[in-house]
């Protein structure tokens, strides 16, 4: 901030408070021209006013509020450009990236300024970072038979991933199940810390351009029929095959889908925008956006590991 | 309503009456959904599937109504009421109070259709869209005008405290709604705020909080300064008192916005500054309550006959229970807990529901027999009735919340010995069923007492009085 609004906003705090003071003052001694105690000679619809005294135990507060307010503006940044003589500040603002934010932490350690998001974030590592390096130095095929582990990565994955997969991580519509044996990308310990670290994006176009709406019906009729479901019209199913070519360039020329482009199987009755006809057609109409943030940065890779740990354990025979 | 039974020729007492009614209708209504969005907290699937009967649509509609509907026509009838009686002159302009009349009522009907419509400028306390607002602006000034214009020609020579309050108040009001709402329309029902970002969010929060300071405060301090020693029969403790706390009240609140917006991407300096400045604003409000309070000295004895002044009395201990509290939520060490749990809503209840609502009622229970010539409420024992149903409503709602909110402060900050959470979010919503709960019952009771209010006012308008004895306090079941 420029050093105009910082003497603006200094200016009208203090000359705030210092009139508070003495608004205070001046009303302390009796300037009314009415004897304490006395009324003041004016009446509105019957009420009539007392000019007592302000009581003494009020005035003090007053003056203990404004003392405190203005040890703390001392204290604390408030009066505009002025840091405090804490040198305290919450956290680094104005930061867009990781590497800004480290560069800043280190560089108001040089200067000695306490941010406090930083001290805890440094306490917290002390404190618990070696339980995380722990973990971290096991692979998680073991981890994901360690109870304790087990729970440390479900409290993760309870506070991070329920909220889109729910938290039984059973999914919902959009959102994959993680507790069955189907994988979108792979259900690998490698692909899930694949997955948590760099997030996914999955993109089905729409065909309605390409394939007219007779054109979906039809392929809609042969993607249903690729989990046996019962009461298809064979015509369109034989002319959806013959359309089918256009969708095996990712989910395979049997249907069974690609772990590479993150393609689902469409044979296994399990769908993730829905099975019935209508959501068919709609999914194939105008396509599918799906988006796994990354959680690198939020997580780090050690909590990724027991997250990793517990996600892989629930497809896991135990 | 008829001109027929104006008491007193020389005031208009016209918009006085029915404002003083539509206090009541929208009392009620108000104050039923907030007792509808209660339950559905409890009982989700109360909303019926249906998106207009959704908590995110009526929320808004309940904050609209409540305040500015049941709020604003409180204050509409008591300060175009107080401004006449103590500048001893009728209103500047009738067809000015009229338009304030009609128009305020058109402006809570477009909310009571557009909000559950689903349309919103999404800016908290201040959701309805762009040709609304403009119509509040219009309303607002002729409201402003009708009120200064009358204190203009008053026949008196000072001015009354219940006066300064209320013209701080509207003139405040007028700024904050003009500012905040600036926006640009892309159609007619929908627009995009002319701020972005932090700044957006502490114009909204200069907004919000002075929404609170000067509509809920400061208005009804000035219904405080009239109806207090009116209904009491004694004089204003001290005149100095309201000097130094009435301008140390006004030129502290419009600081202590950023107070609702701790710990987020607000510039540190905001966020202190907001706070020392919350800390100091206790002292002046605490000398509001006092000089209320103490005005009282002397006729305690009345209480136990007069529950009318009960209402007024306990509105006032609500009063300073909250200004307390809420400057002790905004220091930043204690927000940690409090911000974003139910402590946040028990705290705006115990001003809405303790001191705004109580201390109107009090007045419009004294204001409906004046307004309509009559000698006194159609039943006192009823009055006492809803006393208890609402002091017990508050107390329920207050305690629940209180009790809901500190729970969920603790279990979102409880961590485990490897540094994670301890609960999950949903864990802390199952431990605040039972409070949600509660809180619907406190609810009930309060829209129960606003129904006694309005048979009462109803027998009392149509001309009935009942038959009753002397009123005894220690007769009373309740």
């Amino acid at each position: 901030m420029s050093s105009f609004w910082s003497i603006w906003i200094s200016v009208i705090t203090l000359g705030s408070i210092l009139g508070c003071f003495l608004l205070l003052r001046w009303c302390l001694s009796n300037k009314t021209g009415v004897k304490e105690g006395d009324d003041m000679h004016h009446e509105f619809d019957g009420i009539i006013e007392i000019n007592n005294q302000l009581p003494r135990w009020w005035t003090i507060l007053f003056y203990v509020c404004i003392v405190w307010a203005l040890v703390y503006l001392l204290l604390f940044p408030g009066l505009g450009n002025f840091k405090g003589l804490l040198n305290w500040q919450s956290s680094n603002q104005n930061i867009r990236s990781l590497a800004e934010s480290k560069a800043a932490v280190a560089a108001l350690a040089e200067n000695g300024i306490i941010s406090e998001y930083d001290r805890e974030i440094a306490q917290a590592n002390e404190q618990f970072g070696p339980i995380f390096d722990a973990y971290y130095a096991r692979p998680i095929t073991e981890l994901a038979k360690d109870e304790e582990a087990l729970k440390v990565g479900q409290r993760l994955f309870a506070q991070n991933c329920a909220l889109c997969h729910g938290s039984d991580a059973g999914g919902q519509r959009g959102f994959p199940s993680l507790s069955d044996d189907d994988w979108l990308y792979g259900g690998s310990p490698e692909k899930i810390t694949e997955t948590l670290l760099y997030g996914r994006k999955a993109m089905m176009p729409g065909w309605i351009d390409v394939m007219g709406e007779q054109g979906i019906k039809e392929v809609t009729a042969y993607v249903l029929s690729l989990s046996n479901r019962p009461d298809l019209d064979a015509g369109l199913v034989s002319a959806g095959k013959d359309r089918f070519g256009a969708c095996a360039a990712c989910h395979g020329m049997d249907g069974k889908g690609n772990q590479l482009v993150g393609a689902p199987n469409l044979t296994d009755q399990i769908w993730l925008y829905g099975g019935t006809e209508k959501s068919v057609i709609e999914t194939l109409t105008h396509g599918r956006n799906g988006v796994m943030p990354a959680f690198k940065d939020t997580l780090g890779e050690k909590k990724i590991h027991l997250v990793a740990s517990y996600v892989y354990s629930l497809s896991q025979d135990k | 309503m008829s001109d027929a039974i104006q008491v007193h020729p020389e005031y208009n007492y016209k918009v006085i009456r029915q404002f003083a009614v539509m206090t009541v209708v929208w009392g009620i209504i108000g104050m039923a959904i907030g007792v509808l969005i209660a339950a559905q907290l409890y009982w989700p699937a109360l909303n019926f599937d249906t998106p207009w009967l959704t908590f995110s649509r009526l929320r808004p509609l309940h904050t609209n109504s409540v305040i500015f509907a049941f709020g604003g026509c409180a204050l509409f009838a008591t300060s175009l009421y107080v401004v006449q009686r103590t500048c001893q002159v009728r209103l500047f302009s009738d067809k000015l109070a009229s338009f304030t009349f009609w128009g305020w009522q058109l402006v809570i009907v477009l909310a009571a259709i557009t909000l559950p419509m689903g349309l919103t400028s999404s800016k908290e306390y201040a959701e309805l869209e762009w040709p609304i607002d403009i119509l509040i602006a219009i309303v607002w000034m002729s409201y402003v005008i009708n009120f200064f214009g009358t204190m203009i020609i008053r026949k008196v020579s000072h001015i009354y405290v219940a006066n300064w309050f209320f013209g701080a108040f509207m003139l405040t009001v007028a700024v904050l709604h003009i500012a905040n709402s600036m926006a640009i329309p892309v159609s007619l029902t929908k627009s995009y705020s002319l701020y972005a970002g932090a700044v957006d969010a502490m114009i909204q929060w200069w907004y919000g909080h002075n929404a609170v300071g000067f509509f809920l405060t400061a208005g009804f301090l000035g219904m405080m300064y009239y109806f207090v020693p009116k209904q009491a029969g004694r004089p204003v403790f001290s005149y100095r008192l309201s000097v130094v706390h009435f301008w140390a009240l006004i030129s502290l609140y419009i600081w202590a916005g950023p107070h609702h917006l701790h710990y987020t991407a607000l510039p540190d300096w905001t966020q202190s500054l907001g706070m020392a400045m919350s800390i100091i604003l206790f002292v002046p409000s605490w000398g509001g309550m006092i000089n209320g309070i103490m005005t009282l000295s002397g006729a305690w004895h009345k209480l136990r006959t007069d529950p009318v002044l009960r209402f007024l009395v306990v509105s006032l201990s609500f009063y300073g229970m909250s200004t307390f509290e809420g400057p002790m939520m905004a220091i930043k060490t204690v927000n940690a807990l409090s911000h974003y749990t139910d402590w946040t809503i028990g705290h705006v209840h115990s001003g809405a529901l303790g001191w705004v609502a109580m201390v109107s009622i009090g007045s419009i229970y004294h204001l409906i027999p004046i307004l309509f010539g009559k000698a006194k409420m159609y039943s006192i024992k009823l009055i006492n009735t809803h006393f208890w149903l609402a002091t017990a409503g508050v107390v329920l709602y207050i305690v629940a919340m209180w009790a809901s909110g500190i729970t969920q402060g603790l279990m979102w900050s409880a961590i485990n010995a490897d540094g994670t959470l301890t609960y999950s979010f949903v864990e802390s919503l199952q431990a605040s069923k039972p409070f949600y709960l509660m809180r619907f019952l406190g609810g009930v009771l309060v829209v129960a007492g606003m129904l006694i209010m309005a048979y009462n006012v109803f027998r009392t308008i149509k001309g009935h009085s009942l038959k009753e004895p002397e009123f005894q306090p220690d007769a009373q079941a309740a």
